[in-house]
């Protein structure tokens, strides 16, 4: 017998008394009446609350805001299909020049290499929903969020969400999922409570989280 | 009301002050005591030990003792006996695959009451001093036991009854809700993790500078208070019973080791 | 297999590798109790978890609505799961992943062995997994010239003091910040002596340490925390990023899953996900979490194995009290909040699983009579801190007493000269199975009384009994018991008129 078919017979043998299948009771909140405004000030809470700048503007201030913040970067990468006003204020004139500003683009067809990746001082993404009781930000691999390795690799994460994607409570957010994406689900920058339980943040993946909301 | 008392073993043999003030709070709320002579242990040293078989008749003994029509509810003044009567009883029937005693079981248990549950949810009791005549004029901490706590769900039950005593005044344990050790069988199989749990017990009540500890079980308070007799500490235990009978007129002393001191007086 | 002629295996086959106490829990215990900075360590890391935790479930006012919902789920798939076992394998193998399956330990570390072999490469990076800790993966690889990299900063912390974990989230919590940084000292290289002890130093060490491994690295080894029927899908709940830097930068990635990890369906982990980062680290949500489903073409490791584990696993669903031990998520708050945890620590429950969960799921997992394993589900005082933290409302007591039953059954049929403490229940059982029995009993009441003397305590008691007194007195016991006193009272029992206990005799009782 193949180890498949005795497992499968061992189990069927363990349920021999044929265990009742329960109904589920989903009594918790699945869907949630707070305003957008409430859940815009909730995600900033608990984002701030795991150490990530957090930075609310209109979209149409957005390319100027991010020319801003990385102002101090000689390298960046995006995704393939980050939307390209974003980046329409950033000092972009050729690369190496003093005070502009490198950007690469990473797409499946055209991947950077771990070291290019490595080299970066920031990779700016969008991203796909965010949940607002959680403070966690998700991605789902799709063209403005680009493969996963884009934003672990890069020591600074900037994130840009739009308001609208804000959802209070995590089954409104899966909701919106395609289950078999490749996602990662981002609550603040890297951590670890792996000394006497006590949270510090900057171990493996970006040390830096920067999000971006778009009003 | 004819209420019928389960004194539990412990209780019976080593504690009847606390039955006997359990027996004296009720009749002072003009209610009718009766004593079923063949109950004996409700049966949970064996079940929590893995002794089934030795448990079955223990617990057909108290349900055949309290399956009567003599009385309309029962009380104890245990959590955790009460707890072993509601819901381990038909289990061990169950597990024993005796169908009419499980059945039974579930009678009896549905009648039983744990003392503060009864005297708060059933006879109404929200002031012991007006109610009762208590007086026990103490600094006193109080140890919510894990039977009571977390089986009963007695929430703040009894400290709430004690809190409306005349002259006492309660102190906050630290760590309350964290388990004395006792634990039957557990403080003599693991004797060690056992005493250590007694010991750190035994220092939070002594932090709070409390002439007692208080509590609804007489097996914990009798782990506590002899961890505290052989560490020469002066603090002792005493039932909440005890402190819910005590009056003006007929005060509880509090002098000395008072559980321990209990027994012997 | 001889018995295949049945056409089903016999049941219950057990598992093997890192699952069994080597001594009893008493005498473990007592070694590890003497240990007054371990003790130190845990309570105040225990301390601040259960805060923690307390504080980000109370936030939630459907908690208790999850956890039902929860229990129930896990409760499904365990009832349907063949089925779903099928259903996932289906999925994840469209998606171009591979499925493999293992009975016990061995099977698993062999098929992972060659899943490695077969790349070429003698190095792998792996995060955190209970179930290849569980099977012993790390040495057995190390045996057959494979070293495995723990990239996880408390299991770096494990393999490099060349320890054992102590808890399942935190597998370095025995160890307090000063310890670790020694640690680092003496075994990393190029570390600055100057390192202080901050948490966040140390995290900026481990990170430098790692880095060159991961971009390197082209085999990690995971576990998973979820894998999802209706999609194939797989998730990795974690902190640090070392999870993603092992699930997304390697070409070959090696999950290894035990079969009870499934839920449903997609949607059931909604629930879980709200479950579990609150239960385990007290965060309303853990900073990474990792889902992939097969493989995604141009996105992350394109040779991906899933192998599905028993290793025991059937055997605890066989037993209809004790399969419910089977919902563990491994959120680790049972032993967080236990207080018997709090003081041994994880070593002194031998297996892979310690805490309250340990000592229900290893004799589960390899039969009661296995080694040392059946002290474990007497190691608790059935406080029920434990049950009433798990998210999937595991109810631990019960099965704790439930296999002291099997125990106390398995000894019982090898008709052995009785224990004390067979002794000891025979006879209650006789005194407390009819009042008069008791009351007959009681009647010696005062020759203890005059045994305890003057002081009216007793200071040390024979045989078992001695357990107590070793640390506690016991009262003198009373002249008579209620029930004497009673009858005196009341004449024949129950036959006197209400009223009749008076307020003066408990001032009997009271008064010196
Ligand atoms: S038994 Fe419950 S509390 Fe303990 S680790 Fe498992 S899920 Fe968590």
């Amino acid at each position: 017998m193949s180890a498949r078919e005795e497992i499968l017979d061992r189990i069927k043998s363990a349920l021999r008394d044929s265990p009742a299948v329960p109904q589920i009771p989903r009594n918790y909140r699945r869907e949630t009446d707070k305003t957008a405004e409430q859940r815009l000030g909730q995600l900033v809470d608990r984002l701030e609350d795991y150490k990530a700048n957090v930075f609310v503007v209109p979209a149409a201030g957005a390319p100027a805001r991010l020319a801003e913040l990385l102002a101090g970067c000689a390298s960046i990468v995006v995704p393939h299909g980050l939307d390209p006003q974003l980046l329409s204020a950033l000092p972009r004139t050729g690369t190496g020049d003093a005070g502009t500003l490198a950007v690469a683009v990473d797409s499946p067809e055209r991947p950077l290499t771990v070291a290019a990746l490595d080299a970066v001082d920031a990779v700016v993404t969008g991203a796909a929903v965010a949940v607002s009781e959680t403070g966690t930000i998700m991605l789902d691999g799709g063209p403005s969020q680009g493969r996963r390795i884009i934003s672990l690799v890069p020591d600074r994460h900037v994130c840009v969400l739009r308001a609208a994607d804000i959802v209070e409570v995590l089954p409104e957010a899966m909701a919106r999922l395609e289950a078999t994406a490749p996602q990662t689900w981002i609550s603040g920058p890297s951590a670890t409570s792996d000394i006497e339980l006590e949270r510090v943040e900057g171990v493996h993946g970006p040390r830096t989280l920067d999000v971006l909301i778009l009003t | 009301m004819r209420i019928a008392l389960f004194a539990t073993c412990i209780v019976d043999a080593m504690y009847p002050r606390t039955a006997r003030a359990t027996v004296s709070i009720l009749e002072r709320l003009g209610h009718e005591v009766v004593f079923p002579p063949g109950q004996a242990c409700c049966g949970q040293m064996h079940v929590n030990s893995g002794y089934f078989a030795e448990a079955l008749p223990v617990v057909a003994n108290h349900v055949k003792a309290f399956d009567t029509d003599d009385y309309d509810v029962a009380v104890a003044p245990s959590g955790s006996c009460v707890a072993s009567v509601k819901h381990q009883h038909q289990l061990v029937a169950r597990r024993c695959g005796d169908g009419a005693l499980e059945a039974r079981a579930a009678v009896v248990g549905a009648r039983t009451y744990e003392l503060s549950q009864l005297l708060t949810d059933v006879l109404g009791v929200t002031d012991a001093a007006g109610q009762l005549g208590s007086h026990f004029p103490h600094k006193v901490t109080y140890h919510p036991s894990c039977h009571g706590m977390r089986l009963l769900h007695l929430g703040d039950r009894q400290l709430n009854l004690l809190a409306t005593v005349g002259g006492i005044e309660l102190v906050e344990l630290p760590e309350a809700d964290a388990c004395c050790g006792f634990g039957g069988t557990f403080s003599l199989k693991n004797a060690d993790v056992s005493s250590a749990m007694m010991e750190d017990k035994a220092a939070n009540i002594c932090g709070t500078g409390a002439e007692l500890c208080t509590g609804g079980d007489a097996s914990c308070l009798m782990h506590i208070g002899g961890g505290l007799s052989r560490q020469g500490s002066e603090v002792g235990t005493l039932h909440f019973a005890e402190i819910l009978a005590s009056t003006l007129e007929n005060p509880v002393t509090a002098a000395g080791n008072v559980q321990l001191a209990g027994a012997r007086r | 297999m001889s018995n295949t002629f049945l056409g089903m295996p016999t049941l219950p086959v057990f598992g093997r590798g890192n699952l069994n106490a080597t001594e009893p829990f008493p005498q473990a215990a007592h070694r590890e109790l003497g240990n007054a900075q371990l003790r130190a360590n845990l309570g105040h890391a225990t301390h601040t978890i259960r805060d923690k935790r307390l504080k980000v479930v109370a936030e939630l006012p459907d908690w208790e609505d999850m956890r039902d919902a929860g229990s129930a789920i896990k409760n499904a798939t365990m009832a349907q799961l063949p089925a779903l076992l099928e259903q996932f394998e289906a999925n994840f193998t469209a998606r171009g992943g591979t499925i493999h399956w293992a009975r016990d330990a061995q099977e698993a570390n062999e098929i992972a062995t060659a899943l490695i072999r077969e790349t070429g490469e003698t190095e792998v990076v792996k995060v955190k997994s209970m179930a290849t800790q569980e099977i012993g993966l790390n040495e057995y690889l190390e045996g057959q010239g494979i070293s495995a990299l723990e990239t996880d900063l408390a299991e770096l912390i494990v393999q490099l003091d060349h320890d054992k974990p102590s808890h399942i989230l935190v597998p370095a919590i025995h160890k307090n910040r000063s310890q670790i940084r020694e640690i680092f000292l003496r075994e990393m290289e190029d570390v600055d002596p100057a390192l202080g002890n901050e948490p966040a130093r140390l995290a900026e060490t481990a990170r430098r340490h790692l880095r060159k491994k991961f971009l390197s690295a082209k085999v990690a080894v995971s576990g998973a925390n979820f894998g999802l029927a209706d999609t194939g899908t797989l998730a990795v709940v974690e902190s640090e990023g070392n999870g993603r830097m092992c699930l997304t930068l390697p070409e070959t990635l090696i999950t290894v899953m035990g079969i009870e990890k499934l839920l449903p369906s997609w949607s059931d982990l909604e629930v879980f996900m709200q479950l579990l980062p609150r239960s385990s680290t007290g965060e309303r949500m853990n900073p990474y979490t990792s889902l992939w489903t097969g493989t995604t073409p141009g996105d992350g490791p394109q040779n991906v194995h899933l192998v599905l584990l028993d290793n025991g696993r059937t055997a605890a669903l066989a037993d209809e009290m004790g399969r419910t031990a089977l919902n563990c998520i491994r959120c680790s708050a049972c032993m967080n909040v236990c207080p018997v945890y709090e003081r041994t620590g994880g070593h002194a429950y031998g297996s892979t699983y310690p805490g309250p969960i340990g000592a229900i799921l290893s004799p589960l997992m390899t039969g009661i009579k296995s080694e040392e394993n059946n002290s474990l589900p007497y190691a608790s005082s059935l406080c029920g801190a434990c049950f009433d933290a798990c998210p999937v409302k595991i109810n631990i007591p019960e099965i704790l007493v439930h296999l002291r039953g099997e125990d106390v059954d398995s000894k019982r049929a090898k008709a052995k000269v009785p224990t004390q403490t067979d002794l000891l229940m025979k006879g209650a059982e006789w005194a407390f199975s009819a009042g008069s029995r008791l009351n007959l009993l009681e009647k010696g009441l005062p020759a203890g009384r005059l045994a305890a003397g003057r002081a009216k305590v007793i200071k040390k008691l024979p045989g078992i009994g001695g357990k107590w007194t070793q640390s506690r007195d016991i009262p003198a016991p009373p002249s008579q018991s209620f029930r004497q006193w009673w009858a005196k009272e009341h004449g024949a029992p129950n036959a006197a008129a209400p009223g009749t206990t008076g307020e003066g005799t408990i001032s009997e009782g009271g008064r010196p």
